[in-house]
């Protein structure tokens, strides 16, 4: 009975400790803003390994997921005799929705898990502790441009997601279903607000951003620097980043769109 | 040297690439394009019953729409429905007798002002309110009309 009180009460202490240090650590990442400011270059090599690597799973993943709205709206939407609203319905899911959702849950996936593996190693091989050595800390030096290339690249994906989605929605509905072109645009230019879908749509991103590369490098620093330490890093990088997203998703839609 | 030449460059099309989706979103796909000329003259409109009108609803002329519902609020003294529309500059010949109604488009559409013209010579300017106004048709009490009416034939 008390050693099942204890335990318990030992994971919660465990599980706040864990909470503290990712906010330690994020701290000393945002800390190192100045120095990485001084070399862009780093930043702009996290830039192309998260960002430019990731463009062609993000617009193929785009256009297919618009495709698919397109061909399943149009089945609900004719029955309402509403198929010109097609538009609509593709761009408010992608803007809102999908595109900064699939976008975090792809890039949590493709970037994060590379991230969590990178540092993991680096750690495993103790180049973390030789760059201590040399006097030059690690977190400014290693995990700040890759947390700015995380949070800068997430936004931009999503753009482009949503917008090759939209593409890939007009290309099935009007090319292929014979949705009229001019209600499929008009119609979604008089629904879709800038403010209310476009900026919100970027500011979920932005979270997901910081969210998806925090637990990536966070799981990074933090894992037992085996192999299957490392590993299991990993695993818990994708799965983390895909509850806190949807997770948080939930919280940010409730705030925005809830009325 | 020719290695990060070519990761710059490549990263510098990225965030071009990004900044035109976004570009695009808010342009093509949002009314930001529309939002941009969103100046205009004000005018109010009292309404007994607004129905399910919403602020940024259209107000059209002839079918065109010139313009936006922008806020609604209740007035407490008279218990009507106060709009007040934000009409696009380039519509600046409205008569004084304009005459507003609420329209539902299509059977399950949204509901939207309709302008009709009146004969005035005069035209409406910023501020100025509109005095002729319909309100919404509310379902349930066209219904509860048509089966009194019903009531009183089948009486007489």
């Amino acid at each position: 009975m008390i050693d099942a009180l204890a335990s318990l009460g030992r994971s919660g202490l465990s599980a706040l400790a864990n909470i503290g240090r990712a906010h330690l650590l994020l701290i000393g990442i945002l800390a190192g803003v100045p120095s990485m400011l001084a070399r862009p270059r780093l930043l702009i090599a996290q830039l192309f390994g998260i960002g430019v690597l990731s463009l062609l799973i993000i617009l193929v993943s785009g256009l297919f997921v618009g495709m698919v709205l397109g061909l399943q709206g149009y089945y609900v939407l004719s029955q309402f005799g509403a198929a010109e609203s097609l538009g609509v319905m593709v761009s408010t899911s992608l803007v809102r929705e999908l595109g900064p959702v699939v976008t975090a849950l792809l890039v949590a996936g493709r970037a994060g898990s590379a991230l969590t593996a990178e540092i993991g190693l680096m750690k495993a091989t103790e180049q973390l502790s030789g760059l201590e050595m040399m006097a030059v800390d690690p977190v400014r030096r290693i995990l700040t441009p890759r947390f700015f290339g995380g949070l800068v690249s997430m936004p931009l994906l999503a753009a482009m997601f949503s917008a090759v989605g939209v593409l890939g929605g007009y290309f099935v509905g009007v090319g292929l279903l014979g949705v009229d072109d001019g209600a499929f645009w008009s119609q979604m230019q008089a629904k879709v607000d800038f403010h209310e879908d476009i900026v919100n749509g970027v500011v979920k991103s932005v979270v997901f951003g910081i969210v998806v590369a925090w637990i990536a490098l966070f799981q990074g620093y933090e894992a037992t620097p085996t192999s299957a330490g490392v590993s299991r890093a990993t695993t818990r990088t994708v799965v983390h980043s895909a509850l806190a997203v949807l997770g948080l998703d939930f919280v940010l839609t409730a705030l925005m769109f809830g009325e | 040297m020719a290695k990060t030449r070519t990761v710059e460059i490549l990263v510098g099309a990225f965030m071009a690439v990004g900044f035109v989706a976004l570009f695009f979103l808010a342009m093509k796909v949002s009314n930001l394009s529309a939002a941009l000329n969103a100046d205009g003259y004000a005018l109010t409109a009292r309404f007994d019953n607004v129905g399910s009108l919403k602020v940024r609803s259209p107000v059209s002329m002839a079918g065109v729409r010139v313009g936006r519902v922008e806020t609604i609020r209740f007035d407490q003294e008279t218990y009507q429905a106060v709009a007040t529309l934000r009409i696009d500059p380039r519509f600046d010949r409205i008569p004084a007798d304009t005459f507003a109604n609420i329209f539902t488009a299509g059977l399950l559409g949204e509901q939207y002002i309709g302008l009709d013209p009146g004969g005035s010579p005069d035209y409406l300017a910023d501020g100025d309110q509109i005095e002729h106004t319909q309100s919404a048709l509310v379902l349930e009490q066209m219904i509860g009309q048509f089966l009194f009416s019903k009531a009183e034939e089948g009486s007489e």
